[in-house]
């Protein structure tokens, strides 16, 4: 491919080709404070092409290709190169990842313990994690939490954070400008700004750490915190993680012990300060 | 810039071939192996010709997971062989597992790293209703409700529609022959049932020349050769655990005959032991013919960022299946019928 690059998130590394210039220099410019790969041998080849040849440079179209494709996918305006690139890089782990299970999941460390917070899209997930990384714990990942069937641990994938919409503005208002990537208006999930870790979490993505908490949260409703129970969690989780099945026996061990040894709960939160309080009641409360 | 050599699929042929060739690679021939392998369904199967050779850690380690997730299908294609199996048992039929998961049933070497879609089953035509009913009522439906595309397949192709299991999220194709009706070839889809041989537990595979005969079928006269390196590889495994066989050889030539498919066996011959130096034999393989070459430039269209090449190539062999499977009034028909729709 014309341009390249390459980026390494905790354990996975990305070759990203692209027909254009711009997307690789909006990745390489979002990833420049990860250091630079360990191994040349990418885990993930991803390619951003002209949907077709003529869209190289008429109103440029980019389809969203790789190792692993999803022919339905719809190519994206050039304009949005750098959310092409993450949703490909997103798409590589969703479809192609065995090693590690995957759930749909934030996950943050604070005393090396790690607190998993799974749900919907607009669950909260994500901004949560931001808000938590912001007062002292450690950022793991906003989109997979990835558990070794080996350990039990979660291992780090502290892909930069992507903000939507009203948390872009929130999480400005607190941090400086120079951790916040270009805002990209319009696109199919609304304005979306990238959130770049902080150093702290850069430096230790080859550090796992068990998990002690695993959380649902749910936004917009009343305060409230419930039990979860197992096999209900374990559902839900079958349901979160995008290789469960593909797994087999490797899977369903590593759930199966997660679901078994962590505490699970659901809260539900009208704000993100209800939010933070319930999280540091349960905290606080683990054994 | 990250400009690519020209690189085409024989890094992937010639490492399968002569595994040792990989001790030779930098990082950049790993990348470019290692998609080129991903893309043509092969990951899997290199990391089994890979075993015990010195590698990249990195490699290593995607090696090593293909094999694992190589693994797990296979226990999922089996499991699913079993559901069929109880199934379709009250009927009292044979149940005829065909590609990958006969492979696997067998425990060929063909099947080590195999990568296993759908599970493909070979029935009598005269038991298709049976076999639809008993299928739909153990849970399985259809995929494509589309009303052209269901009487299509009824009418002229060689399979039922694909049907998937609503729980289990697994497709099986039922064959009742090994070519579509519109083909020019007619394999004698009678023999090929009369000649199965049974696992012992209920399962049956095609005889192992059969065997041999529906890989060659699959590989050319059904389909554009896309992922035909991946058909190439069965036929070149095929033969290395069958070939050595006495009478294999003798038999596969009768089969071809009887089936119509002798200039296709021989091609397939010659582009196996062209890619992967497979021992065949010189009788049935005849000589080197003109259109090889386009065949092997077909196989081999693929480079390192695991795109494929050669787009005239391709088209030219896309125009070609079609050409192959439907006459052409048939074909012209079919293709309005299709546009018409977009």
């Amino acid at each position: 491919m014309r341009h390249s690059t390459t980026v390494t998130i905790g354990p996975r590394t990305f070759r990203i080709g692209s027909d254009w210039r711009a997307p690789v220099d909006a990745v390489d410019a979002l990833y420049r404070d990860y250091p630079a790969p360990a191994s040349l041998i990418p885990d993930y080849t991803v390619r951003l092409e002209a949907a077709k040849f003529a869209r190289r440079l008429i109103r440029p179209s980019v389809a969203i290709c790789g190792d692993y494709t999803l022919p339905e996918a719809v190519p994206q305006s050039l304009a949005h190169g750098l959310i092409s690139a993450e949703m490909a890089m997103n798409l590589q782990m969703a479809l192609g990842e065995r090693r590690f299970l995957l759930l749909h999941a934030s996950s943050v460390e604070k005393g090396g313990k790690v607190l998993i917070m799974t749900g919907e899209s607009g669950s909260g997930k994500s901004t949560l994690s931001a808000l938590l990384a912001s007062r002292g714990w450690r950022f793991m990942g906003d989109e997979f939490a990835l558990i070794d069937p080996l350990t039990g641990d979660v291992c780090p994938f502290p892909r930069p954070i992507s903000l939507k919409n009203e948390a872009i503005g929130v999480m400005r208002g607190m941090l400086p400008a120079t951790r916040f990537g270009p805002l990209q208006a319009d696109t199919a999930k609304g304005d979306i700004c990238h959130l770049i870790p902080d150093d702290a979490a850069i430096a230790a993505m080859h550090n796992p750490a068990p998990p002690a908490l695993i959380l649902f949260p749910a936004y917009g409703l009343p305060c409230d915190i419930r039990p979860v129970g197992k096999s209900e969690a374990f559902v839900r989780l079958t349901q979160a993680s995008t290789n469960y099945t593909a797994l087999g026996e490797a899977g369903f061990d590593a759930l199966a012990r997660l679901v078994k040894n962590v505490p699970i709960g659901a809260i539900d939160y009208p704000d993100t300060d209800t939010a933070l309080a319930l999280v540091d009641e349960l905290w606080a409360a683990l054994p | 810039m990250g400009g690519t050599a020209m690189i085409d699929a024989r890094l992937l042929t010639k490492t399968l071939s002569q595994p040792s060739y990989a001790t030779r690679l930098d990082a950049r021939g790993w990348t470019s192996l290692l998609t080129i392998a991903h893309a043509e369904r092969l990951t899997a199967s290199l990391a089994w010709r890979l075993e015990g050779l010195k590698v990249p850690p990195k490699a290593a380690a995607i090696l090593a997971e293909a094999k694992a997730s190589a693994e797990v299908g296979r226990t999922h294609a089996l499991w699913e062989a079993e559901m069929a199996r109880r199934a379709l048992g009250p009927l009292g039929l044979p149940l005829i597992l065909l590609k990958g998961t006969a492979f696997a049933a067998a425990g060929l070497d063909a099947a080590r790293g195999r990568l296993i879609g759908d599970l493909d089953i070979l029935v009598p035509r005269d038991w298709l209703n049976e076999v639809e009913a008993a299928l739909l009522g153990a849970g399985w439906e259809w995929v494509k409700p589309d009303p052209y595309d269901d009487a299509y397949y009824r009418t002229h192709m060689h399979e039922l529609p694909p049907l998937i299991h609503a729980a289990r999220d697994r497709m099986i194709d039922v064959h009742h022959t090994i070519l579509p009706l519109t083909a020019r070839v007619k394999p004698d889809a009678a023999a090929l049932i009369a000649g199965a041989v049974p696992l012992g537990d209920g399962l049956f595979t095609l005889s192992p020349p059969d065997m041999m005969i529906h890989a060659v079928a699959h590989l050319f006269a059904d389909g554009d050769l896309n992922g035909g390196l991946r058909n190439l590889w069965d036929i070149d495994r095929l033969i290395r655990e069958h070939g050595a066989v006495p009478n294999y050889w003798p038999q596969l030539i009768e089969r071809a005959r009887l089936h119509g498919l002798v200039p296709h066996v021989s091609r397939a011959l010659r582009l196996s032991q062209h890619l992967f130096e497979t021992p065949v034999d010189a009788f049935l393989a005849y000589e080197a013919r003109k259109g090889d070459i386009f065949y092997m430039g077909r196989l081999l269209a693929r480079n390192g960022w695991g795109q494929e090449t050669r787009k005239i190539v391709r088209l030219a062999f896309y125009i070609r299946s079609h050409w192959l499977r439907m006459p052409p009034l048939m074909l012209a028909q079919h293709l309005w019928v299709k546009w018409r729709r977009g």
